[in-house]
């Protein structure tokens, strides 16, 4: 998927400290980092190196203490708490490690949910649902519940949940550690064939090398700082 | 409903959904608010049943006003007053009639030779004013033939158990007198527990063992046009004897009971005992439920579910449990207190109030339960789906 060069996510100096005084840890260093519309772009790096929150501040689920986040031209640290919720809930899709899916939902409502958040109808919502869930292969199972599902059609359902709201910037947070190495191939082939447009960003946090091919670029977390950005192929040469 | 409020709507049916899909939580949680409102519900019935007892002769004689002597504090305490009182209250202005009323517990023996104690009510024989309220067998009137009485159910009970079969027509003794029975009647049932026997005055005079005075109370009327409250304040400036309204005589007495006995007490614990145990298992279930589903609510707020709409729908959860808690609670007390009424005992009563009451409670435990696990949803980011 070629990136159109358009910023969709643009940080500069973001800083964030977890505890106070003698107990305070900086996760994140003053992080400075693009991500462009049309691209796949993945943050690896080793345990403990700040991705998560990295992906949690860039996101708006957490608040950065300094620095400047801007998604889509929007400064998320200059929005209130309700204005930032919705502009989650308008812009941003979300896979989950552990999927996070609703366990007394059945798969239509879990993929619906974003879409009924942002004020659809229940008709239209479960319509756009049942679409997308067809689209990731689990049409015929609409009804059932995510514990009648293996782990990769879960994860799968929660690819469908992500992108039924049309976002433009879709996290992913290791969506393939739970999978074994087919289902995590599966279902990134997914992610890139479904959730890569032009006009959308997707960010996957991952230390599973075996999808690394599938980024556009991949930027090396270390010690609360982007260390440094490669191109797919380059970081990939590393594990070979 | 616009689409703010569809959006809403939707969203707290899946809450809901979310409550029942967890059936064994959900068991508990409203197990445990049943629980809770039986046991307040059918104490307080109980207690309530027990409080009306005590005011069992007022409701049973019927009359507006009562007036006794100044000393007396409850209705079922007796400081006999003298004859000549009845013809000084008849005098105060506004007095419609005032009749004489004894009132005593004395033992009936029975042709066996066994006894059984009996409150003895002593009624004025030309107007019988204070009749039994409902007569099974027999009349009223009768009262005036001679050696008469009219027994409760209490007594037909009372007696059976001692292997009598009272009926119309039986006698029995009273300090050697005897008495017949002309009729049967339904009363409600006292704090004492004693069955009724009603008589007229004089003859209740002779079954009641010898005093210088004798007279237990004296039963006014009002005339049409003059509040009771207003003969009751002039009744009270005669010397040594007071005054009261039915209401306020029945409120004195309950307020008697309430103060002097430890009945309020005993069953104000075990009340206190059902909002601990509601709150203990409804309260953690909930916390837990709540806890065990954080990940969940969290993944909603991190997907543009408002702190508002996530209280909602906790809420809804917590109420969907209390009200369905309260419901079958109320209902499990309502159906044991129909059986207590069928059988005459236990006493219960369940007055509105009771169940506003147990009400309240329960709400209290759901936004107590709801409050403890929106502390913890609201000190969720929705960052925590990424760990």
């Amino acid at each position: 998927m070629s990136n159109d060069g358009r910023a969709a996510v643009r940080t500069r100096g973001v800083i964030k400290t977890f505890g106070r005084g003698d107990n305070a840890v900086q996760a994140l260093k003053g992080v400075d980092f693009d991500a462009h519309c049309g691209e796949m772009i993945m943050i690896v790096g080793p345990s403990g190196c700040g991705k998560t929150t990295f992906l949690s501040v860039v996101c708006g689920t957490m608040r950065a203490d300094e620095g400047s986040i801007e998604v889509f031209d929007t400064d998320l640290l200059k929005l209130s708490t309700g204005k930032l919720t919705a502009f989650r809930g308008a812009n941003v899709g979300f896979v989950f490690q552990q999927f996070n899916l609703i366990p007394t939902w059945s798969i239509l409502e879990n993929a619906s949910v974003p879409l009924l958040l942002n004020g659809t109808s229940r008709r239209k919502a479960e319509e756009e649902a049942a679409r997308l869930l067809t689209e990731v292969g689990l049409g015929k199972r609409l009804n059932a519940y995510p514990s009648q599902l293996s782990g990769g059609q879960q994860q799968r359902v929660a690819i469908a949940r992500s992108l039924v709201h049309q976002p433009r910037l879709l996290i992913c947070d290791e969506p393939t550690a739970s999978l074994d190495a087919a289902n995590g191939r599966k279902v990134m082939e997914l992610l890139k064939a479904s959730a890569c447009r032009a006009d959308r960003c997707v960010i996957v946090v991952t230390h599973d090398s075996r999808i690394f091919s599938f980024a556009d670029r991949i930027a090396e977390m270390e010690d609360g700082v982007v260390k440094t950005i490669h191109a797919s192929g380059d970081y990939k040469a590393h594990f070979i | 409903m616009g689409p703010l409020g569809l959006f809403r709507g939707l969203m707290l049916r899946l809450a809901l959904k979310m409550l029942y899909g967890d059936v064994a939580k959900f068991l508990m949680l409203v197990g445990g608010l049943t629980f809770c409102a039986l046991l307040m519900t059918q104490q307080s019935g109980v207690f309530c049943g027990l409080m009306r007892w005590t005011t069992a002769t007022i409701r049973n004689v019927d009359v507006p006003i009562w007036v006794c002597d100044a000393k007396v504090e409850q209705v079922n305490e007796v400081v006999p007053l003298r004859d000549i009182e009845v013809a000084r209250v008849r005098s105060v202005e506004g007095v419609e009639w005032a009749v004489p009323l004894y009132w005593g517990i004395i033992q009936a023996r029975l042709r066996d030779g066994s006894f059984q104690q009996v409150q003895i009510t002593g009624l004025d024989a030309s107007t019988l004013v204070g009749h039994p309220p409902r007569m099974t067998a027999g009349n009223v009137e009768d009262l005036r033939l001679p050696n008469a009485v009219i027994v409760d159910q209490i007594a037909v009970k009372k007696f059976k158990s001692k292997g009598y079969d009272l009926k119309v027509g039986d006698t029995f003794e009273m300090n050697d007198k005897e008495a017949r029975v002309v009729g049967l009647c339904i009363a409600e049932p006292s704090f004492m527990g004693q069955p009724y026997v009603y008589t007229t005055y004089e003859r209740a005079l002779e079954y009641a063992p010898p005093q210088r005075k004798q007279l237990s109370f004296v039963l006014v009327k009002p005339k049409p046009d003059v509040p009771a409250a207003e003969v009751v304040s002039r009744i009270r400036k005669i010397p040594g004897i007071a005054a009261y309204t039915s209401d306020e005589f029945s409120k004195r007495t309950m307020a008697w009971y309430f103060i002097y006995t430890g009945i309020p007490k005993s069953f104000g614990f075990v009340v206190l005992l059902g909002a601990v145990v509601g709150i203990v298992i409804s309260g953690q279930t909930f916390y837990l439920f709540v806890h065990e589903n954080i990940r969940n609510l969290a993944a909603l707020k991190a997907m543009g579910a408002s702190n508002t709409l996530v209280s909602e729908m906790v809420l809804l959860q917590a109420f969907t449990a209390g009200i369905t808690g309260y419901g079958l609670g109320v209902g499990a007390a309502t159906l044991l207190g129909m059986n207590f009424l069928e059988r005459g005992e236990p006493p219960f009563f369940l007055p509105w109030q009771v169940l506003a009451f147990t009400g309240s409670v329960i709400v209290f435990i759901c936004l107590l339960a709801a409050c403890i696990g929106l502390l913890k949803v609201f000190r969720a980011e929705p960052a925590v789906v990424f760990r």
